[in-house]
């Protein structure tokens, strides 16, 4: 297929996906079927449109004199766009898993809104300028509400409430801000190689105007605009899949990265300087937010952490201004989207076949759940960063990177930070598997199969990225 | 024929009303009323589209009288982009007013109450199309005294609507006036009351105290008519109690008139160029208009009955349309203009949808719509899309006018304000919000009376929803004719969009 | 001193016409009684109509009627006809004032601002 039709196929597929869920509401097994083979179908296009040279680009429609919706898939675009469509099916799998397993209600809505997220997602990842990555961010926003607050209660009431606000008040007060800073100073809002700002904008002004897209991200989740993630908790654990890994937050540092390397621009960030400051905000996040994910015991909190210190490594990727760096960034994007959502489908596996959700409560489920434990093992390790894990590589670039630009303290805050993760990861796994059981545990009790497999899948992919990095290095010239 | 058809669309409603008057029983008024809005509407297309395809100002002198001794009605690039907004929404609301005004008006009243509802949609069509600054407010009394009466008309469910129509008189009566004595210091000043020659004759006596003074009164006039903040505590009430078509089509339209006239008057009678207009009007707007926006949208999150949020939301939709004004560029003009047209459209689906459910249930409040969403899904959603384009949610109209609004505002340097304009935005969240979180994710309460939903009722409020998103999709042509428009007023500079 | 007189009393028609606006207008915002505030409004509206009359003299001028006579000064006839009009616009908001006042009457008891604020105030605090 040409590139085109692959874009074409790409945003259609959730589409056409949440379209069929609704036909089929009255048929739970065509309903999920359809859904997670349409999945498979759009992994593979991911794949191939991943593979062709970049160059295609395609315009859907003009909004305005100007402005117009189009898509021009690049190496960094191409990539977000694999990893959302490698891990939809993963997920879509899983959550039937999971709905069926933990007996949540109105399955039809959610995995409707899941592939509208995901079409989302597509969206942003495969935009050729800020307009169109900007409708599909708030696309992205709006059809995740649902999900977040699918239970229904209170509590999910007043997460929805904090999800929205945070997203959408930063999109539209600072994010939309930018966008429309940079259409005034630039004319163009598209994605240009090297940028389209130098020149263009008093250099004094950079910092500022980077501010805007760095905090208009909530989606990046930089501290302080951290609180809707751990907020969004409440939510089943296939959401936090969702937003943890496939969708959210990669889709709030993606345009982070996005805009720093094709509106900024890397070499007029470095020559500017504009960036600095955020170097020190994204360390700031990074080591924050690992000291807070080891005083929380829920699980999920605890990993809700981890993602946004985790954050502002691809956040400090893009600020750190080489193209080393930058790519670091990228690969993490991927890394970390593997081994994240190993770790809450874990963590879901362990709440449907055990009912746990508090840290200490969990001594010993290592021994009843050996390919649950396993599989987080090697998440977290690859989070962590040791080889020969996917993990490994992106901090090892990061660290190069902040080397090149003289960054040696960032050097320190990226080690510590290391360490914090071995904590507060290593202690999931060490009371699994050596710490006595709290209450009496009989044989292997694991989550159902539909839960398993994808797990198992997306650690074995943590080990195959580590070996197949060569082709996930994106070159952003230097 | 074809070369009458600006005083048609105009007359049309004006001769009918009195047939309407006259007319017993509710079907054939509403029908009359019906086809004269249906023609007022597609001549103002066809009067759209005529204007754009010859990309000139037309023309039309009453009785051939040339101006500027005889009275001419003036199609350019502004009026032929205001008027289908008008008359669309009134052809719109009409259809809707069938089953509103079944359920609200005493069955007696029904001739009456669409003679008074022509004259105010013939009156608002003059107003926008008459090039004799006079006439305007001859026009402009038209369609507020018909306008006092169809809110007081509110007054056989509720009675509050009778004070809030008094109100809505005296303050409409005093902007009127204000307006009247502008002009006559303009005439005392130049001898003639046709806007073209007014403004070439200006310039002469520009420096004079007295042309000066008839800016002030003039605006101070049309500041109350567009209830422009803190000059609109008649429109809340008034909206609120009168009936829920009349709402609708008020809402989406005669504040907009008012909007219009200062445009027309200040940029193309004074004219930017104008000793003190920028510092004074322009400043001064920006300013009301800014404190509007907070006032309006804070007065909304804490509003709890349906009808008066959503005037308070009119209210910060009315600054930002200010905003545009204060700017004092062609961008600004256009922005204004796109926010008037998109606005109407997404206030008329809001306030068609409401009005449905207040028609049903006596009021609509946040009570009456918890859980609603389950039981009348088509019309809740109806608000939820008119809501998210009040955010200005992108594939929204409403994401199209804040776009142009905040790019003229940074063309001109107003960092700060432009900040604020986003700030005020995102709080239109809170309120939309607290509508969707009631009507979808709370249970209805036991005892609830049942709402039901059929296709005559929610298609009218659905025909706004699919224009609003229609034009936040596809806006170039939109874009284009308000860019068209401003360029009415302030003429294009060399480069610029 | 001539230029002072001049200015004082050549333009007493215009001062006429602001106090006369200003009475009408104080009636208009400080009386509650809704009869009081028509007839403000009103006192306010005749007002302008002096301005518009007042400027359409022209010194020496006649009434506009054609004498045929080319030597003949007129005075201006234009604001008379604008006037006429605006009297027939402020006798329809007039009239609809006080059908407004009327049905207020009957179904509020009384046309006092105040009283028809409190009553509504009371309303809400008991639904």
């Amino acid at each position: 297929m040409s590139a085109e039709n692959l874009i074409y196929t790409l945003l259609s597929l959730p589409l056409l996906a949440s379209a069929l869920v609704l036909l089929f509401r009255n048929q739970p097994n065509l309903r999920d079927g359809q859904a997670v083979l349409l999945g498979i179908i759009s992994a593979g296009a991911a794949f191939q449109l991943y593979l062709l040279p970049t160059g295609a680009s395609l315009t859907l429609l003009e909004l305005a004199p100007g402005l117009t919706l189009s898509f021009t898939p690049e190496p960094l675009g191409k990539l977000f766009a694999l990893v959302a469509g490698t891990l939809w099916p993963l997920a879509t799998l899983y959550t039937i898993g999971y709905m069926r397993g933990a007996k949540e209600k109105n399955h039809t809505r959610f995995l409707f809104f899941y592939a509208v997220a995901i079409h989302a997602t597509m969206g942003i990842a495969l935009s050729g300028n800020l307009l169109t990555l900007f409708v599909f961010y708030e696309m992205l926003t709006f059809s995740t509400y649902p999900l977040v607050t699918h239970k229904g209660d209170e509590a999910a009431l007043k997460a929805g409430r904090v999800y929205l606000g945070i997203l959408v008040a930063s999109s539209i007060v600072f994010l939309l801000f930018g966008v429309i800073g940079v259409w005034a100073m630039a004319g163009t809002l598209d994605f240009v190689s090297g940028g389209i700002l130098a020149g263009k904008i008093d250099p004094f002004y950079v910092p500022a105007l980077l501010a805007l897209f760095a905090f208009g991200i909530g989606k990046a989740a930089l501290m302080p605009l951290h609180r809707w993630l751990p907020a969004a908790m409440v939510a089943p654990t296939p959401v936090s899949a969702l937003l943890h890994a496939v969708a959210v937050v990669k889709a709030g540092v993606f345009t982070v990265l996005k805009v720093g390397v094709y509106i900024f621009g890397i070499d007029f960030l470095k020559e500017t300087g504009g960036s600095e400051w955020l170097v020190w905000v994204a360390s700031f996040s990074i080591l924050a937010a690992s000291i807070v994910a080891m005083t929380k015991t829920n699980l999920k909190a605890r990993l809700a952490y981890s993602t946004v210190s985790q954050l502002g490594y691809i956040v400090m990727g893009m600020a750190l201004a080489t193209p080393f760096a930058a790519s670091g960034a990228a690969l993490h994007i991927a890394a970390h989207g593997a081994g994240k959502i190993t770790l809450f489908f874990c963590a879901g596996a362990i709440y449907v076949a055990h009912k746990r959700t508090d840290i200490q409560d969990m001594n010993g489920l290592g021994r009843t759940m050996p390919i649950t434990y396993t599989a987080f093992a090697l998440a977290a390790l690859s989070i962590i960063g040791v080889p020969p894990l996917a993990g490994a590589w992106s901090k090892f670039m990061l660290m190069g990177g902040a080397l090149d630009n003289g960054y040696l303290l960032v050097l320190g805050v990226l080690m510590v930070s290391s360490l914090l993760n071995l904590v507060y990861l290593g202690e999931i796994v060490i009371r699994g598997f050596f710490a006595n059981p709290t209450r009496k545990l009989k044989g292997v009790q694991e989550a159902p199969l539909t839960m398993l497999l994808p797990l198992s899948m997306t650690a074995l992919l943590s080990l195959a990225l580590f070996f197949a990095i060569d082709l996930f290095i994106i070159d952003f010239g230097g | 024929m074809m070369q009458h058809l600006p005083i048609l669309q105009v007359l049309l409603p004006l001769l009918a009303s009195p047939f309407a008057a006259l007319l017993r029983g509710r079907d054939v008024a509403w029908g009359l009323t019906f086809v004269t809005t249906g023609l007022a509407f597609l001549i103002s297309i066809a009067l759209f589209f005529q204007q754009r395809a010859i990309g000139e100002t037309m023309i039309y002198e009453l009785g051939n009288w040339a101006a500027p001794l005889g009275i001419v009605y003036v199609i350019d690039a502004a009026s032929a982009l205001v008027l289908p907004v008008i008359s669309g929404i009134g052809f719109i609301a009409t259809l809707a007013a069938r089953q509103l005004v079944a359920a609200e008006i005493d069955a007696r009243d029904h001739g009456l109450f669409y003679a008074a509802w022509l004259l105010t949609i013939a009156g608002m069509m003059g107003q926008v199309t008459t090039g004799d600054a006079f006439n305007i407010f001859v026009f402009l009394e038209i369609s507020s005294l018909s306008a006092y009466a169809l809110v007081a008309m509110g007054a056989g469910r509720d009675r509050r609507a009778l004070p809030a129509a008094f109100n809505y008189l005296i303050l409409g009566t005093v902007g009127a006036t204000f307006y009247v004595i502008g002009l006559g210091l303009l005439y005392m000043l130049t001898g003639t009351l046709n806007l073209a020659d007014l403004a070439e004759r200006l310039p002469h006596v520009e420096e004079t105290r007295a042309a000066f003074t008839a800016m002030a009164f003039i605006a101070l006039g049309l500041f109350l008519k567009m209830a422009l903040f803190p000059l609109h505590f008649w429109l809340v009430p008034a909206y609120a109690h009168a009936p829920s078509a009349v709402t609708a089509l008020m809402a989406s339209t005669a504040t907009k008139v008012s909007v219009y006239v200062l445009i027309r008057l200040i940029f193309g009678v004074f004219g930017v160029e104008f000793p003190g207009l920028a510092d004074a009007v322009g400043l001064l707007v920006l300013t009301l208009g800014i404190a509007g926006a907070f006032v309006g949208t804070l007065a909304a999150i804490v509003e709890t009955d349906l009808k008066k949020l959503f005037a308070q939301s009119s209210i910060a939709q009315l600054g930002y349309m200010a905003i545009g004004i204060g700017a004092m560029s062609a961008t600004g003009l256009a922005a204004a203009f796109l926010h008037l047209f998109n606005h109407a459209l997404m206030k008329g689906a809001l306030f068609l949808a409401i009005g449905m459910i207040a028609a049903q249930a006596g009021r609509a409040t946040m009570g009456t719509i918890q859980g609603a969403g389950k039981q009348i899904p088509i019309t809740m959603t109806a608000i939820l899309f008119g809501g998210l384009a009040l955010i200005g949610v992108p594939l929204t109209a409403g994401f199209i006018s804040k776009l142009y609004l905040i790019r003229a505002l940074l063309e001109q340097n107003f960092w700060l304000l432009a900040g604020l304009t986003f700030i005020s935005s995102a709080l239109a969240l809170a309120y939309v919000w607290k509508i969707i979180e009631a009507a979808w994710l709370q249970p209805r309460p036991n005892g609830a009376p049942v709402l039901r939903e059929t296709a005559s009722q929610y298609i009218p409020a659905w025909i706004m929803v699919v224009a609003t998103l229609g034009f936040g999709i596809y806006a170039t042509p939109l874009v284009e004719a308000a860019f068209a428009a401003a360029h009415v007023f302030i003429p294009s500079v060399a480069g610029a969009n | 001193m001539i230029v002072m007189t001049d200015q004082l009393l050549g333009q007493w028609n215009y001062y006429l016409v602001i106090i006369l606006m200003m009475i009408g207008f104080y009636g208009v915002i400080a009386r509650g009684n809704m009869v009081k505030k028509i007839v403000g409004l009103n006192i306010f509206q005749t007002s302008v109509f002096m301005l518009y009359i007042s400027m359409g003299k022209v010194a020496e001028g006649s009434a506009p009627i054609l004498t045929g006579d080319p030597t003949t000064v007129y005075s201006n006839p234009l604001p008379h006809v604008l006037i006429l009009t605006a009297i027939v616009v402020g006798v329809s908001t007039t009239a609809v004032g006080y059908a407004l006042i009327i049905r207020i009457q009957e179904s509020f008891g009384t046309i006092e601002d105040d009283d028809i604020i409190a009553q509504l105030d009371d309303e809400e605090e008991t639904a």
